[in-house]
């Protein structure tokens, strides 16, 4: 590992109901980067966030943050380590019965004992950041599927957390959102002096924020580097997966028997 | 696979099951200091579990007590016994009725709230959320909501007893005429403290039960639809299917 990496997976080997998902990764996030994670679904790319919050323990190989075996850390050591971590989920993840103000409070009340006071001028300004201060007295069920995701973004970074992890920020986005929540991603990072990965299928969009891209695909990394670079891979299945082809090395159709005997003959 | 083969599976899930939610008792076990030090994060629970069920126990009790009024009072008429009406009636609630009918109806009110609830915030991600906040979901969700039911039950027990003392007194001395003076006076002839202990420890053990259940089905639930349905109609078979065991279990040590 080197020093400039904050994580590094090393052989990892990991599977599900007896499906390898990954079968010997290896990948460093450099610190101070923004990093995507890209692949075809079901590749394990959520799993690979879980590995490095330690949700998830490998079968085999290691995931080290900041020279920290994730899975080999005590139980109090591996809630001290998360401390310094952020995640934004998939589906935001906020807690339903709790409003906006509170969803970002939640994390700085439970883990300090920070003064009241104090509490709100943190919440605020991190709701100042994302934008949404004025909707602080709002529900979740009240929120778009963009503001949510920028009220979980201001959650994940209201202890100022050294590395930032992102689970398909940009599902399910209008163009506006979309936008709004690329642009908090470099801010952030840039501003904050943060190390963020960031999972996505959205080729287009990550690639103009990441720095450094990895195309993970059959449990290993498939190719690597500045997102420009990878749309020039010599690998088919790159390509295909960076322009979005609808066929190629992953085809249209699901291996199926021929089309004119199923038609007409008796094949089903 | 053949049918005894399917029964010693079902067995063997039985067990594993058994012992997860031991496990699992146990860890919450753990963390009920940090959770009582949060008396604030009880109380809520108390409410919500408690509180809320008020209106269910004592409606349900009213009507119980004047079934077992009226059942009694055809009964002990037969022998000239009406008198004793008011003894009967508290030893049926207190040692009995009380204890396991307000755990089914815990088990159907709030246990079930329970289980959807924790379920649906894990089908929605808030307990992995939270795991990666570092904050411990056993702690700060499961330890307080099991706490509240282990509060909660013994003391919707106490107010069911009591709400169906009344409706027995209110059919049997009100509509059936039997003596105010011998309702009352037999009953504190013949009801003794261990009367008392017993349903209480009753309460206490089924407030356990029926937490324990909730909270287990909930936290483990598959994270779907389906999955949060499935756990939530496990509560109320499992504690309906355990309070009765350990009812019979419990009078049998005791007697």
């Amino acid at each position: 590992m080197t020093a400039d990496n904050l994580v590094q997976v090393s052989g990892l080997r990991f599977g599900r109901s007896g499906r390898p998902i990954f079968s010997g990764l290896d990948l460093g996030i450099r610190r101070g980067s923004i990093t995507a994670i890209m692949g075809p679904s079901g590749t394990g790319k959520t799993t690979l966030l879980r590995m490095i919050t330690g949700q998830l323990r490998p079968e085999a190989g290691t995931v080290a943050v900041d020279g920290l075996d994730v899975a080999a850390l005590s139980r109090n050591d591996l809630f001290d380590l998360r401390r310094r971590m952020g995640m934004l989920f998939q589906n935001s993840a906020l807690l339903t019965d709790f409003d906006v103000f509170e969803n970002v409070a939640f994390p700085v009340r439970e883990n300090t004992r920070l003064p009241e006071e104090l509490v709100r001028h943190l919440v605020l300004t991190k709701l100042n950041s994302v934008g949404l201060r004025g909707a602080a007295h709002l529900m979740p069920a009240e929120l778009s599927g963009g503001m949510a995701r920028r009220v979980a973004m201001a959650r994940a970074m209201v202890l100022d957390p050294e590395l930032l992890l992102y689970d398909e920020p940009f599902s399910g986005l209008d163009p506006i959102s979309l936008g709004v929540v690329l642009r908090l991603i470099r801010m952030n990072n840039d501003a904050l002096g943060l190390t963020s990965i960031v999972v996505s299928h959205d080729v287009a969009e990550i690639s103009r924020i990441a720095d450094h891209c990895f195309v993970i695909s059959e449990g290993r990394v498939i190719a690597s580097g500045p997102p420009r670079e990878l749309a020039d891979s010599p690998s088919e299945l790159v390509r295909q997966f960076m322009t979005g082809a609808a066929d190629g090395p992953v085809p249209f159709h699901y291996p199926a028997p021929d089309y004119a005997e199923q038609l007409f003959g008796k094949t089903r | 696979m053949s049918l005894p083969l399917q029964l010693w599976d079902g067995l063997l899930a039985s067990l594993r099951k058994l012992g997860a939610a031991i496990l699992f008792l146990i860890e919450i076990l753990k963390q009920c200091p940090a959770a009582l030090a949060r008396p604030k994060l009880i109380s809520q629970q108390v409410h919500n579990s408690g509180v809320l069920s008020l209106i269910i126990i004592m409606t349900s009790a009213f009507f119980v007590g004047m079934v077992i009024g009226l059942q009694g009072y055809d009964s002990l008429s037969r022998l000239r016994q009406e008198d004793i009406l008011g003894a009967g009636v508290a030893l049926t609630l207190f040692k009995e009725l009380g204890p396991v009918v307000t755990a089914l109806l815990f088990a159907g009110r709030a246990g079930t709230s329970l289980a959807s609830e924790i379920g649906l915030m894990r089908a929605t991600d808030q307990l992995a959320a939270m795991e990666v906040m570092a904050i411990d979901p056993i702690r700060r969700i499961i330890a307080p909501r099991f706490i509240g039911a282990v509060i909660s039950v013994p003391l919707l027990t106490a107010v069911f007893n009591a709400v169906g003392v009344l409706g027995a007194w209110f059919i049997g001395v009100q509509i059936m005429g039997v003596d105010n003076g011998a309702f009352w006076s037999q009953m504190q002839e013949f009801v003794d403290p261990p009367d008392i202990y017993e349903g209480v420890l009753k309460s206490f053990v089924f407030g356990v039960a029926a937490g324990l259940v909730a909270v287990f089905e909930g936290y483990n639930s598959p994270p779907t639809a389906e999955g949060v349905g499935m756990a939530t109609t496990r509560t109320v078979v499992t504690t309906s299917i355990l309070v009765l065991i350990l009812d019979y279990t419990i009078t049998a040590f005791l007697l």
